[in-house]
């Protein structure tokens, strides 16, 4: 019983942000239990005149994102990674009317043409949502199937596309992935094939997060019989053609609240002028934002480890085992010491990358480092927290064992593991040659 | 009528943080905690930004007294929509006595310089549950107010407030200039928008100390101590009646 209410104040405390539904607000204040030790400050510092990449906008936009999560997404999470999916349209139509959607994007389309360091400030702050499913969905909304479209798009496209999908009005989805080509995305089969001045496409993508509700899809697919690298393209696909077909909803051990869906293409004609850019530049234009998408997710999840240690000091305090809190067993708080220690590193890592980013270099060295630690730090975190956790950390009635199962998806989506090495040593030159 | 509307906006110790006192008992920790925009302030800047909108005013000007990060809280109005903002400077021992007889003679001031039509602020602050600043500033301009607000609107040139009282709800009608406080449910406030949080950067932040207005912020009071709410106690289960009253006796308590 005790260990059960314990989880759940924890849970309250953390989840409640229902101010404007109370009466009052006499009893809502929680007082500490400790009088000694200076409260815990992670992530971003009061002073702002001494952050790395942050200005005093940076966090008023952290602030106000977090009043949208806290009011308009957390209360429902439960519900929805319970339900399989959330309201992309609902909830993107909320971002994007605060103009959270389009930080990156161009002011023409209803964008805020700001630097990427704003994106990562939205990144961060999407990780205090209590699942990786929704922040993995808005991310591929902002940041996976539009920067393309916003770079190399005709006029009329990113009016058509881009636009409302900035407005939140258009969910927007990534067809890259197929059944046979995940890593090796030169060896995907969809083909496009030019028929006077349509595009027929046959094929099919796997792992399309927003899928299932999607109004639009970005998709690669082959134009030509040229070299792999060379011989793609990229399209906006409206999703309700004749010949797309939601094959299936994807069953997935975590990122419940994110619809993923396997795709089929039966003869689908698309306008010639659907392609974005010049034909055969597809595999280009993607690659071309892999840096973003990588620190992009290394946002998210900081935030997101930050949250579980925290939660995890919490329990542990007040749960007690051989007449002493959990939490004041040296292994415990030293093991949360070298966590949080590891933490900081990445996000010093983050930084660093963005701060360089944005003045104009190619970090895809540093991109990688840290999408390869972010996804391996996560399953150490999630790993120790849940065992800290003990029974509870079991239950699905904690967010513990939640961040456990979403979390692993970062060693293996957006760049698994492996492909991250295999750039880390192209740049050490350790790689075999030929 | 000058369409001039003064909101006052203090910054607080975030309501989701957990409170500490401070080993000497002297006060609470404040140092590396988060602060934010004191919630009835809020709904204070959406109000008095909900009448611009509806051109019922001119302008909306966001007010805080305080150090240096008072001017964040001015900031996160002028994202909401306030025009521009005034920074009362007020730093250290003087920062930490300052209450509400203190604010509401600056308010004062100030409402009497900008020629305000309205001050709009919130019914109470939550670190010192004072309600009384609203109060105080009417009295001493001599304005009627209109406090716990849950419904604000024009008739003329009067001004139509609906009250949150004990029993319910009570209407009135007050002359301006006035003084009006707002309760919860008087609005929502909206989410500052990205495109207004980068606007707000241009807008303009006055700076002054309350000498500049002549007032006088020494503190009538003085803190001996802040302790934290007792621990609640375990009860004890009875098993009948009896044992019930016996024990209350033994109490004392019947």
């Amino acid at each position: 019983m005790a260990l059960r209410k314990g989880a759940l104040r924890c849970n309250m405390l953390v989840n409640s942000r229902h101010f404007y539904k109370l009466t009052s607000f006499v009893g809502v204040r929680s007082v500490s239990d400790k009088v000694s030790s200076k409260p815990v400050t992670s992530g971003d510092p009061e002073t702002l005149g001494d952050h790395l990449i942050y200005t005093q906008e940076h966090f008023a936009l952290k602030e106000s994102l977090r009043k949208i999560i806290d009011q308009e997404i957390n209360p429902h999470v439960d519900q929805w990674e319970a339900e399989g999916k959330f309201p992309a349209h609902k909830i993107f139509k909320i971002l994007g009317n605060a103009g959270f959607l389009g930080v990156s994007k161009p002011v023409e389309y209803g964008g805020l043409g700001l630097d990427f360091s704003y994106s990562v400030a939205v990144s961060e702050e999407l990780g205090n949502i209590r699942c990786g499913g929704i922040p993995m969905a808005i991310g591929v909304q902002s940041d996976m199937a539009t920067p393309a479209l916003a770079r190399f798009g005709s006029a009329e496209l990113k009016k058509e596309f881009l636009l409302p999908s900035i407005m939140g009005d258009k969910v927007a989805c990534l067809g890259v992935s197929e059944v046979g080509a995940g890593s090796d995305v030169s060896s995907i089969k969809t083909k496009a094939v030019r028929e006077g001045d349509e595009y027929v496409i046959n094929g099919g993508k796997m792992w399309t997060t927003n899928g299932t509700q999607a109004d639009w899809i970005c998709l690669l697919a082959n134009t030509s019989d040229g070299p792999p690298h060379r011989n793609k393209s990229l399209f906006c696909l409206p999703m309700n053609l004749p010949g797309v077909h939601i094959a299936r909803k994807i069953d997935k051990l975590g990122m419940w609240s994110s619809d993923t869906a396997e795709l089929f293409f039966d003869d689908v004609r698309v306008p010639c002028k659907n392609i974005i850019g010049q034909e055969g530049m597809g595999f280009t234009y993607q690659m071309l934002q892999f840096q973003e998408e990588r620190l992009w997710a290394v946002a998210n999840i900081l935030t997101m480890m930050d949250n579980i240690i925290q939660e995890t000091i919490q329990y542990t305090r007040q749960r007690k085992v051989f007449k002493q809190s959990v939490l004041h067993h040296q292994s415990v708080h030293f093991r949360l010491a070298e966590l949080q220690t590891e933490v900081e590193l990445l996000r010093s890592l983050l930084h660093r990358a963005t701060a360089l980013y944005i003045k104009g270099n190619d970090v895809t060295r540093l991109a990688s480092m840290a999408k390869l630690k972010g996804g391996r730090l996560a399953r150490e975190v999630g790993d120790s927290c849940l065992q800290f956790w003990g029974g509870m950390g079991f239950t699905s009635d904690v967010l513990v064992s939640r961040f456990y199962r979403d979390s692993r998806l970062m060693s293996i989506g957006a760049g698994a593991d492996e492909v991250m090495l295999g750039i880390i040593c192209k740049y050490m030159d350790t790689l075999p040659k030929n | 009528m000058s369409g001039r509307v003064l909101v006052g906006v203090k910054r607080v110790i975030d309501y989701a943080v957990k409170i500490r006192v401070k080993p000497d008992n002297s006060s609470v920790v404040t140092d590396g905690v988060k602060h934010s925009m004191n919630p009835f302030c809020e709904i204070a800047v959406e109000e008095a930004v909900k009448m611009k909108e509806k051109k019922l005013i001119k302008e909306v000007v966001a007010v805080s007294c305080g150090p240096q990060q008072a001017q964040e809280t001015i900031r996160t109005a002028l994202a909401m929509g306030a025009d521009r903002g005034i920074h009362v400077e007020v730093t250290g021992k003087e920062y930490e006595t300052l209450g509400p007889l203190q604010i509401s003679k600056i308010m004062a001031a100030l409402a009497k310089k900008e020629e305000a039509q309205l001050v709009i602020l919130g019914k109470q602050a939550i670190d010192d549950d004072c309600n009384q600043t609203g109060q105080m500033t009417a009295a001493l301009l001599d304005w009627p107010q209109g406090t716990f607000a849950s419904e604000v609107s024009f008739e003329g040139d009067k001004i139509k407030v609906v009250r949150e009282i004990d029993g319910g709800l009570e209407t009135i009608k007050i002359n301006m200039p006035a003084v009006i406080t707002a309760d919860l449910r008087l609005n929502t406030p909206r989410y500052a928008t990205l495109p207004n949080i980068m606007k707000a950067k241009k807008k303009k932040i006055a700076n002054m100390k309350p000498a500049d207005l002549g007032v006088d912020i020494t503190s009538r009071l003085e803190v001996l101590r802040v302790d934290e709410p007792p621990q609640r106690q375990a009860g004890v289960k009875v098993e009948t009646v009896e044992d019930l009253v016996s024990k209350l006796s033994e109490a004392g308590l019947v």
